[in-house]
């Protein structure tokens, strides 16, 4: 068994990592924290998978594709709901019109929710394609051809 | 949805919802279909647009329903609504221009990405026009500007050398766009509001280190996104070795949104209260925008690359723009926004007659344009007849933007400016007449890297090329349309800048 504390010790921190992140996520609207941070933390959890396991088994779990259609749908998620608001008779993004007539504003409380929530996702997919494509890359040249 | 009072959004968040669903398009003909439709629907958005504002004077959208100066406003006049119906003019004809030329210079795995970057950077162009926060401005600047990074390095597929000219367009932008987010924090630190109208208020009357140091940062910072002469370096390799439909789309925007962001500084935030406006027009904008004028022309004409060609010959113009509002003078502001508008429409023409030859030749050096006129003449004659434009003929739009700048120089007292006016375009007609002759009297190649035979270029690209120098012609006839719009749009923004310095 090669390696075996790295391995068990990736294996204990990945779930409480991904944990971690989401607590970032939807603790953002009222504390320090939100979709960037969150979305970064996220991305983390894989890098770490990565260098334990190597790109390969990554790729595998998480796959290029799969990262390309989570950003759009991070990005349609936080620009649907400007949509959403203008549709509903506001402005773009003014999220009172998501529950109206709420004396706690709690439309503000939603908009937010949902537009980290798009941060999130397209952060940590964004994060994660810039490792793929680094760590990924062939050389052009040989390093033996210097 | 009420659509008239959300349209002042519209032409923004049509293009960035449709960007990433490029992503998820198949390759092939389907992305190129969604950027060209989107474009098309952003330009009719982008006119309903300017004939609201032309009736109601200023428009003004709160996003989010905060209310100015807490919450982001766009705001629009007509300055801007004009840049905003080219911008998205322009975008309409290139997206749709740009299927067979891409399919040969960008590699097809990249297709979709590619569509999505040119949708981001009209975002990023439309943005930076329409709205009425400083430091918005900021961010749909770098939007606009990280996009054009890396469709310039797309062209790397054809040459190599697209991936320097990118990172050293990527050095200097990002160093101008950090000048001008240093301003905005300055200004910001004096007044405590982003707002461009309430800086515009609380700015008056001040005038301590602070803010004079954020006006320079701000000059410096948006002279380098402009390619202001001696900051003009990195444009020539963006220019040369980008895609040709990019360079047709870039050259005919990114540098006109950037003078009309300046101009707005100038104008509508800083006024003539500012001293150093004054010094600015006096010692910066007019003896760079002559000394551009002179050396760029005068670089462009030893060029044997037609794409560097116009490159060079683009900071040239950019030299006549900043020359009409450094006079500060109506004539002046109404001269440099109608060479915003009808450069892009010749330099647009331009540029997609030369991604055509490419198409064909495979070439952008002045070798492979030899004996063009039998070979491909539709194709000639638009260059030519854009061409024509540049140089400043009459029935052409360049013949109104010259003759506009001219009455302004004279009207301003600047009578040695008309001459030298005058004498820049001499220059443009020994640049464009070396293409010409070698187009028009040279014998084709019969041997060498150029001797193929070549066929006109297909009518996907012909028709919209065409339209662009049917615009050229046609605005320099009907001359009341773009004169009258800029005209009131100068008035308006010399009535905030307060008179004359």
């Amino acid at each position: 068994m090669e390696r075996a504390i790295l391995r068990v010790t990736t294996k204990i921190l990945f779930g409480p990592i991904i944990l971690y992140a989401l607590y970032v996520q939807f603790h953002g609207d009222y504390g320090p924290g939100g979709g960037f941070q969150a979305g970064i933390i996220f991305a983390v959890a894989f890098i770490l998978h990565a260098f334990c396991f190597g790109l390969d088994q990554t790729r595998k779990a998480l796959p290029q594709r799969a990262l390309i259609v989570a950003m759009v749908i991070g990005l349609l998620f936080y620009a649907g709901t400007g949509v959403a608001t203008m549709l509903l008779g506001g402005n773009l993004l003014a999220y009172d019109v998501i529950v109206p007539g709420s004396t706690h504003y709690a439309g503000q409380h939603y908009g937010i929710l949902l537009v980290e929530w798009g941060v999130g996702v397209t952060v940590a997919s964004t994060m994660l394609t810039i490792f793929y494509h680094f760590t990924g890359r062939e050389p052009d040249i040989d390093q033996e051809d210097w | 949805m009420n659509l008239a009072e959300q349209l002042p959004v519209l032409p923004v968040i049509i293009p960035l919802v449709a960007a990433p669903i490029t992503l998820l398009l198949p390759q092939g003909r389907a992305p190129h279909l969604w950027a060209t439709l989107i474009s098309w629907l952003t330009f009719a958005a982008c006119i309903f647009l300017v004939s609201a504002v032309s009736d109601a004077g200023v428009i003004s959208y709160h996003l989010g329903g905060w209310v100015p100066p807490l919450g982001i406003e766009y705001r629009i006049d007509l300055a801007n609504a004009l840049v905003l119906a080219l911008v998205s003019g322009i975008a309409s004809v290139v997206f749709a221009f740009a299927y067979r030329s891409v399919r040969v210079e960008v590699d097809p795995r990249q297709s979709t990405f590619f569509y999505c970057a040119m949708l981001i950077c009209l975002t990023g162009l439309l943005g930076v026009t329409i709205t009425g926060d400083a430091f918005n401005v900021f961010v749909f600047l770098e939007i606009s500007s990280l996009s054009t990074y890396a469709l310039i390095a797309m062209g790397a597929n054809r040459d190599r050398r697209a991936l320097t000219a990118a990172f050293n367009y990527l050095v200097m932008g990002t160093i101008g766009a950090t000048f001008f987010v240093i301003g905005i924090g300055l200004l910001y630190q004096a007044t405590g509001t982003l707002n461009m109208a309430d800086l515009h208020d609380r700015l008056a009357g001040q005038s301590n280190r602070m803010v004079e140091a954020g006006f320079a940062f701000i000059v410096v910072g948006i002279g380098l996104k402009l390619a202001m002469f001696p900051l003009h370096l990195w444009l020539p390799n963006a220019y040369t070795y980008a895609p040709s439909a990019v360079s047709a789309f870039i050259a005919a925007t990114a540098t006109k949104v950037a003078v009309y962001v300046l101009i707005r500084f100038f104008y509508s935030v800083f006024g003539f209260d500012f001293g150093f406006v004054a010094f600015a027009f006096t010692y910066v904008l007019l003896p760079l925008g002559l000394a551009g004028m002179f050396i760029a022309s005068l670089v462009a004409l030893f060029q044997d690359d037609v794409k560097r060609m116009l490159a060079y010959s683009s900071v040239a113009q950019i030299g006549y723009m900043l020359l009409g509002l450094s006079f500060a003078t109506v004539e002046g502001l109404t001269a440099s926004l109608v060479h915003i508008l009808n450069h892009a429409l010749m330099k647009g023409a331009l540029f997609m007659a030369v991604a055509c030859v490419v198409f064909r030749t495979g070439s952008h050096s002045l070798q492979a344009f030899a004996g063009l006129a039998k070979r491909m003449p539709v194709t000639t004659w638009a260059f030519i007849l854009s061409g024509l434009s540049l140089i400043g003929v009459p029935l052409t739009v360049g013949f109104i933007s010259k003759w506009y700048l001219l009455t302004a120089a004279f009207a301003a007292g600047h009578g040695y400016a008309a001459f030298l006016i005058v004498a820049s375009s001499l220059i443009a007609l020994v640049y464009i007449g070396r293409v010409a002759e070698m187009m028009l009297l040279r014998e084709a190649p019969s041997e060498g890297p150029y001797a193929i035979p070549i066929k006109e270029a297909p009518l996907s690209m012909l028709i919209p090329m065409w339209v662009l120098v049917a615009a050229n012609i046609y605005f320099g006839v009907r001359t009341d349309l773009t004169g009258d719009l800029a005209t009131r749009a100068a008035e308006a923004l010399m009535l905030v800048a307060g008179g004359a310095p």
